[in-house]
């Protein structure tokens, strides 16, 4: 199945009505995934990170202004279905969410257990005791002893709490998990301990992951390529074993040197000013304000380049 | 081992004597518990978040302490503030026992130290300007006159690059940005002008580019102004870009202490060896392999385990020796110590 595409996303747009404005956090997004493959999107926050995953799994809130682009999964166009085809057929089956603080995302009157076979159920549609020896499975497959499968979230610790969210997004056995900054609240052994099931899921089950992180050094832990998204774009798509020596992207590279490091003599360095509005966004090249290399054509907006199979949306590779 | 070592081990050993060395802050036999009651007034026993910890903290200097949650380094660091009262030992300031200050003696300390919060947004009072903000301390500190306050204000709000100030004195928390909010936090534990900041994570809720310029700016600060910091944060990789000396925690002790060089090229104690292994750096290499992760989770600390507390997870553990006996400190090499049993 390698080498097979799952997922391409084409001219993804998700915008927000606001007081103030529209919101352009997610502003014409390409990217696509492979089979058993994992892309990780990096940016700061308020980048439009997690509104990408939300518009990935149409999971949106009510102010939408405007949704659209395609979103080709197992080559079916599912933005084209409408919202009960999408439950149906998408959402959970093919592809579930490990929301952002998964840890407090958990129903804190309802058993885990029951909790974790709540999608099955629903999506599934199998009987409550089946649902329950599946959501006993994943238990295992995460890491965590079966009798915690009858006790509250307030029992579990926050590691345990983040392997149940796991499970949950697990126990329809989908083929694409959108993980949304799943340790970044956890401590770095636990951190770790988490990195290491979800490498070993994507092993045993070929899963494909989604993962939308700020933290660089731990997203290496599963990453097989890299996506940077700066002020809803995504300015830079590329292998890990070519992006993390060497990014192309201004952008990028002020990013990889921020990222502090345990041994070496690099000091880090910090991106100076803000990233822009996304209610009003620069026209041109929406980094040029930060841009150590910015020349005049940078106030035109730049169309994305292809390099060695690498692609960069700037000027400078034109 | 060597001659070199034997020298500079009589240094240690000034070092680890509280009140000497130029010590502002003297840590000896630190315990803090608290007490766990059934029904409202039984007895149910302690939680022993901070156990027998000794150090000294030196003019000027900064010091890290690394550890997990729940270790007790919250606990500790509360305690140094003075919210906390020791249980047991003593926490010496410029030769005054902070379990024995008076409350007038204890607002004569508050002025001395500053703590940096984690979460700038919930630390910083969302219906008070900055203006508010920066002068409270003051007022609360003895700056009758306005115009002196001010002074400073424009000041420490210079100090922390928040300028123009004129543009930053009005504004409500809200309408700073992140690390905008981290600077106002840092500003006001500054304004004091504290000869010793307790800083607690102070970068964990920022984002990662921001994260780099807040420890610039607090090690500016430091070294301009000679105060010695405490940093507490549980990521290993920002702690060598900050102080000198780290603190390993553990349920409620230090496990090992040593110069950030010295750490990260040889970590003695195994669970320091197991904090540094599964700190990630960016490499594509990380994606084929599996960290090696000690098994389990923190004890409770209210029955911490027998012996060395970090046995029943270890995968070094000497039978019959660290389940039994509580490992003292050894000193393996020039101002690097460990408890462990591994080095006796």
């Amino acid at each position: 199945m390698v080498d097979k595409e799952l997922l391409r996303v084409e001219q993804l747009k998700l915008y927000f009505r606001t007081t103030q404005g529209v919101v352009q956090a997610v502003d014409g997004v390409d990217f696509n995934l492979d089979y058993n493959r994992a892309v990780v999107i990096v940016g700061e926050s308020g980048c439009g990170k997690t509104s990408l995953a939300r518009a990935i799994l149409r999971l949106l809130p009510r102010n939408v202004d405007t949704y659209s682009g395609h979103i080709y999964l197992d080559g079916n166009d599912v933005m084209a279905y409408d919202d009960e085809e999408f439950r149906q057929n998408v959402r959970w089956i093919k592809m579930s969410l490990v929301p952002q603080a998964a840890m407090n995302a958990l129903n804190p009157v309802m058993r885990v257990g029951d909790q974790v076979a709540e999608p099955a159920m629903i999506h599934l549609g199998v009987k409550a005791d089946e649902a329950m020896s599946m959501a006993r499975k994943m238990f295992q497959n995460v890491g965590v002893a079966a009798d915690f499968l009858f006790r509250y979230p307030f029992e579990l610790s926050g590691g345990m709490r983040q392997r149940a969210a796991l499970a949950m997004a697990l126990v329809t056995s989908p083929i694409l998990i959108v993980l949304d900054e799943p340790t970044s609240a956890l401590d770095l052994l636990t951190q770790a301990n988490i990195m290491n099931v979800l490498k070993r899921i994507k092993h045993e089950f070929e899963t494909s992951y989604i993962l939308i992180t700020h933290d660089v050094a731990t997203s290496s832990e599963l990453a097989d390529e890299v996506a940077v998204m700066y002020a809803g774009q995504i300015v830079e798509v590329g292998d890990t074993p070519r992006f993390f020596p060497n990014p192309l992207h201004p952008y990028s590279k002020k990013l990889m040197n921020s990222v502090p490091r345990l041994h070496g003599d690099k000091e880090p360095e910090f991106i100076i000013g803000q990233p822009p509005s996304l209610i009003s966004p620069p026209t041109g090249c929406r980094f040029a304000a930060r841009c150590p290399s910015r020349f005049e054509k940078c106030d035109e907006d730049p169309p994305t380049f292809t390099l060695d199979g690498r692609k960069v949306k700037c000027w400078l590779y034109a | 081992m060597t001659e070199g070592n034997q020298i500079i081990t009589q240094d240690v050993n000034v070092l680890n004597e509280p009140g000497k060395n130029g010590a502002l802050m003297s840590i000896k036999d630190l315990k803090v518990y608290f007490e766990l009651r059934r029904f409202g007034f039984g007895h149910a026993g302690y939680v022993r978040a901070v156990d027998d910890v000794t150090f000294d903290v030196k003019h000027g200097e900064a010091i890290a302490v690394v550890g997990e949650s729940g270790c007790g380094k919250s606990s500790l660091m509360k305690t140094i503030l003075g919210l906390y009262r020791p249980t047991e030992g003593k926490v010496v300031f410029e030769g005054k026992d902070l379990g024995k200050m008076d409350a007038r003696v204890i607002k004569w300390y508050r002025t001395q130290v500053g703590y940096v919060q984690q979460d700038p947004y919930g630390a910083l009072p969302p219906f008070m300007n900055v203006q508010k903000i920066l002068s409270e301390p003051l007022i609360i500190g003895g700056v009758r006159d306005k115009v002196q306050r001010d002074e400073r204000i424009n000041k420490v709000m210079t100090d922390v690059k928040m300028t123009p100030v004129s543009d930053f004195i009005n504004k409500f928390p809200h309408m700073l940005s992140g690390g905008q909010q981290q600077r106002m936090v840092i500003a006001r534990a500054m304004i004091m002008e504290p000869k010793f900041l307790v800083a607690d994570e102070p970068v964990s809720m920022l984002d990662a580019s921001v994260r780099v310029e807040i420890l610039k700016l607090l090690r500016n600060l430091q070294e301009r102004y000679h105060f010695s910091v405490i940093y507490i944060t549980h990521d290993l990789s920002t702690v060598r870009y900050f102080s000198e000396r780290v603190f390993v925690m553990y349920a409620g002790k230090i496990i090992e202490k040593a110069r950030i060089a010295d750490l990260l090229r040889n970590p003695l104690h195994p669970y320091a060896d197991a904090l540094l292994a599964a700190t990630s750096e960016p490499d594509a290499k990380n994606a084929t392999t599996y960290k090696d992760v000690p098994p389990g989770e923190p004890p409770s600390l209210v029955n911490p385990p027998s012996g060395c507390r970090f046995h029943p997870r270890c995968p070094k553990i000497i039978k019959g020796l660290c389940e039994v006996q509580e490992p003292p400190d050894f000193n393996p090499e020039p101002e690097h110590t460990v408890l462990c049993w591994l080095y006796k």
